[in-house]
């Protein structure tokens, strides 16, 4: 029934993609493979994690082995100048961004999914564990992933009903493990990859280093103040230090201080105790709702401040077209703007934003 | 597997190999399988096809056997002649300047650059017009007696423009220079009489006129000093150290034989296929424009740049509509790079983006062509509105 149907779908020579390519193969669509190259710190000859030369050897072999066409599209460029200098601009302005969202909104469903359209294809797939599910209007939905340990919806929240119309996410139903099965009874010639937290453009691990090698401008020691607003040390500059932190601060103060918040208006790292950490308000802005209608008045939800982080209860208020407010019903220890404040009810995404500030 | 029938249109990339010089080649990979280096009965065998090989790959070439050095592809003939040539020039006469066309194979221009970069010799670019072709009148004013060596293409495999190569031959010939060509992709469709022709080096891969990958000639005129760049047994005049692949060999001098034969016939049959191809891009598509030289080109190549467009997508498109063709700056890793070729031309970087080569060959028919027609129409159109759309272009 999917025979005359064209699916591009997002290769990495992991273990994912490629599973994802065999069961659209085998629901019968006609598949062809794709990999994005992308900008890495080093030039040419380093390899950007997403897209590494061994990575595009394996990912061509499993297009062999399932005789589709397969292909390389070049998105250095596109990669630097939206995902790279977002990330540069967003540290250097003393924020912590998350790079992945960026890449997915223009990258993956931007450069890619044009090159699918271009090509046309009648869906763009990927291996996000995510499902895709339509309600009652017809509409397209974002639906956290089977297995929730893996769920991905989180960095898909940033797609609209265009890019859903489009997109499949054929591992959705599916957990890690029946995927490793799949890719074993193919025998897949795929690279196990751990997951990792490292960005994948970064020529080291750390972030920090790329920032002074990229973003001396981020280099910018200033004051570490206690809510009093008393000197008590120096820090190496905003960039350098996350939400929660407690360790490397060089503080010899007798109670252990945690980072509650950056002020970069003063270029002031805000330290307290323990028990002052935590807020039950956020802010976002940037907001996208998937079903692309802004929400009427308040509602419960369940948000996530991190890719990682448990879903919170709160009370969404939209605040205008384009930013909202969560109110916690207890407080969260780790707001950091910058990062996505993304919107759930039950199983569905519906949407979220960039967290802007936090209060208690 | 895309479609039931995917068109090749890539011939200048490679050809299929002629089902006759299958045939040349069978006997000599398990019933006469010696070393044509050894003594015995078993090796003279072998000698025999070789020599025998070389003697009709003269008489392609109007030359004569000893004239005729095999290799392992067109590139190491290149390699041959210019490594062997500049260094020998050097040696003997102290020369070192190399002239080069800007619209070389790499298989020419990198050795050249390597030369000047590790051996101290000159590279210079003797000019081209906006077809690709040498301007030879301009070149014969750069010949002095610095010059060690001058290689310039006989026909272009990007553009598919043809070099008056025998006119820079007869002034590299008055003032003793040694002139190389690079006529691998002539091979198939271009006189190779190397004594019309004025050469004293010229390179051949015979997997470009059906005949099997991984063999090649390099022709060397008697008395051309050249020194050996791969050094071992004494073969090849010991130009070539390295045991004789002679099923490839004898498949390489069946694939010329034929291809000279019966060039005139394969010539005017994909001429007229190619000229109702160009006509037809040219009428249905806007802002298209035919590269290389309108008249002077091989007769199965077709070239064009679209404004833009993304040659590389465009590509990606076809192939996923059945065609296998190919551009100049066409690469499996997807690094967008204008050709070095078509900037020499001085088209803009961002057109020469947007190039296409089609090669027609042996199995092209005029119904692949006629639905080619369409599917390139409707795929130039709908990257340009892609183009126009994309937010980060």
């Amino acid at each position: 029934m999917n025979a005359s149907k064209r699916v591009v779908v997002a290769m990495s020579g992991g273990v994912d993609s490629s599973v994802a390519a065999i069961l659209l193969k085998e629901a019968g669509f006609e598949v062809i493979g794709m990999m994005l190259r992308l900008w890495s710190e080093g030039g040419k000859n380093a390899a950007n994690r997403c897209c590494a030369p061994d990575a595009m050897v394996k990912a061509r072999r499993v297009a062999a082995m399932l005789d589709i066409p397969f292909y390389v599209i070049d998105a250095q460029e596109a990669f630097y100048q939206t995902v790279v200098s977002a990330f540069i601009d967003g540290y250097t302005r003393g924020i912590t961004p998350n790079p992945c969202l960026t890449c997915n909104r223009q990258i993956r469903w931007g450069v890619l999914l044009e090159h699918a359209r271009a090509f046309s294809a009648d869906y763009f797939a990927t291996g996000h564990y995510a499902r895709k599910m339509t309600g009652e209007e017809g509409d397209h939905q974002l639906w956290r992933a089977r297995d929730e340990h893996k769920d991905q919806s989180y960095v898909l929240h940033v797609l609209n009903q265009a890019d859903l119309a489009q997109s499949l996410f054929p591992l959705g139903d599916l957990t890690k493990s029946e995927v490793r099965q799949i890719a074993a009874e193919h025998k897949l010639p795929v690279a196990d990859r751990k997951d990792s937290q490292d960005l994948c453009f970064l020529a080291g691990k750390d972030y920090r280093d790329f920032l002074r090698r990229n973003a001396p401008a981020t280099v910018r020691p200033g004051p570490i103040l206690d809510q009093d607003g008393e000197v008590l040390g120096q820090h190496d500059g905003l960039a350098f230090y996350t939400i929660g932190q407690r360790k490397g601060l060089g503080l010899s103060t007798p109670e252990p201080r945690y980072v509650l918040a950056k002020d970069s208006t003063q270029n002031a790292l805000l330290v307290g105790a323990k028990e002052q950490q935590g807020a039950t308000r956020l802010e976002a802005e940037h907001a996208n709702w998937i079903a692309g209608k802004f929400p009427e008045g308040d509602f419960q939800a369940w948000v996530k401040i991190r890719y990682k982080a448990a879903p919170a209860r709160c009370t969404i208020t939209p605040l205008d077209e384009a930013r909202f407010q969560a109110c916690f019903q207890h407080p969260l220890i780790d707001i950091t703007p910058g990062q996505a404040a993304v919107v759930y009810r039950g199983e569905q995404c519906l949407g979220g934003g960039i967290i802007t500030s936090s209060q208690s | 597997m895309m479609k039931d029938h995917h068109v090749y249109l890539d011939y200048a990339a490679s050809t299929p190999v002629d089902s006759r010089v299958v045939e040349s080649m069978l006997p000599y990979f398990s019933q006469i399988y010696g070393n044509s280096s050894s003594a015995h009965h078993h090796g003279r065998q072998a000698e025999a096809a070789l020599e025998r090989a070389r003697e009709r790959v003269a008489g392609a070439l109007n030359c004569m056997p000893e004239e005729i050095v095999f290799t392992s592809c067109g590139s190491e003939s290149d390699n041959l002649a210019l490594r062997g040539a500049a260094l020998a020039a050097h040696q003997q006469r102290n020369a070192k300047r190399i002239l080069i066309t800007p619209v070389e194979h790499h298989a020419v221009s990198h050795t050249a650059a390597q030369l000047q970069e590790l051996l101290g010799f000159e590279v210079e670019f003797m000019p081209v017009d906006a077809h690709g072709m040498l301007q030879v009148e301009q070149a014969a004013r750069m010949l002095n007696l610095d010059t060690a060596l001058v290689s310039a293409i006989y026909a272009n495999n990007e553009i598919g423009t043809i070099n008056p190569i025998a006119e820079l031959g007869r002034l590299c010939r008055e003032r003793g220079i040694p002139f190389h060509s690079d006529a691998v992709q002539a091979g198939a469709y271009l006189p190779l009489d190397v004594q019309k022709l004025n050469v004293d080096l010229m390179s051949l891969g015979a997997h470009k006129f059906y005949g099997p990958k991984g063999v090649g000639v390099l022709y060397i005129r008697r008395g051309t000093s050249l020194l050996p760049h791969l050094t071992g047994g004494s073969q090849e005049m010991g130009l070539r150290a390295g045991t004789h692949n002679i099923p490839y060999i004898v498949g390489l001098a069946e694939a010329l034989t034929l291809a000279q034969s019966e060039r005139e016939a394969r010539g005017q049959t994909l001429r007229a296929l190619r000229d109702e191809l160009i006509h037809q891009v040219l009428t249905h598509i806007p802002d298209a424009s035919l590269t290389g030289h309108p008249q002077e080109r091989l007769p199965n190549h077709a070239s064009f740049v679209f404004a833009g467009v993304d040659g590389n997508k465009l590509l990606i498109a076809l192939d996923i509509e059945g065609f296998s063709c190919s551009s100049g700056s066409a690469c499996k890793t997807g690094d967008p790079k204008p050709s070095g070729v078509l900037l020499a031309l001085g088209l803009p970087p961002a057109v020469a983006l947007g190039s296409l080569r089609i090669t027609l060959g042996s199995n092209t028919t005029a119904a692949d062509l006629e639905r080619l027609i369409p599917v390139l129409v409707g795929t130039v159109e709908r990257l340009r509105q892609l183009e126009n759309a994309s937010p980060v272009a």
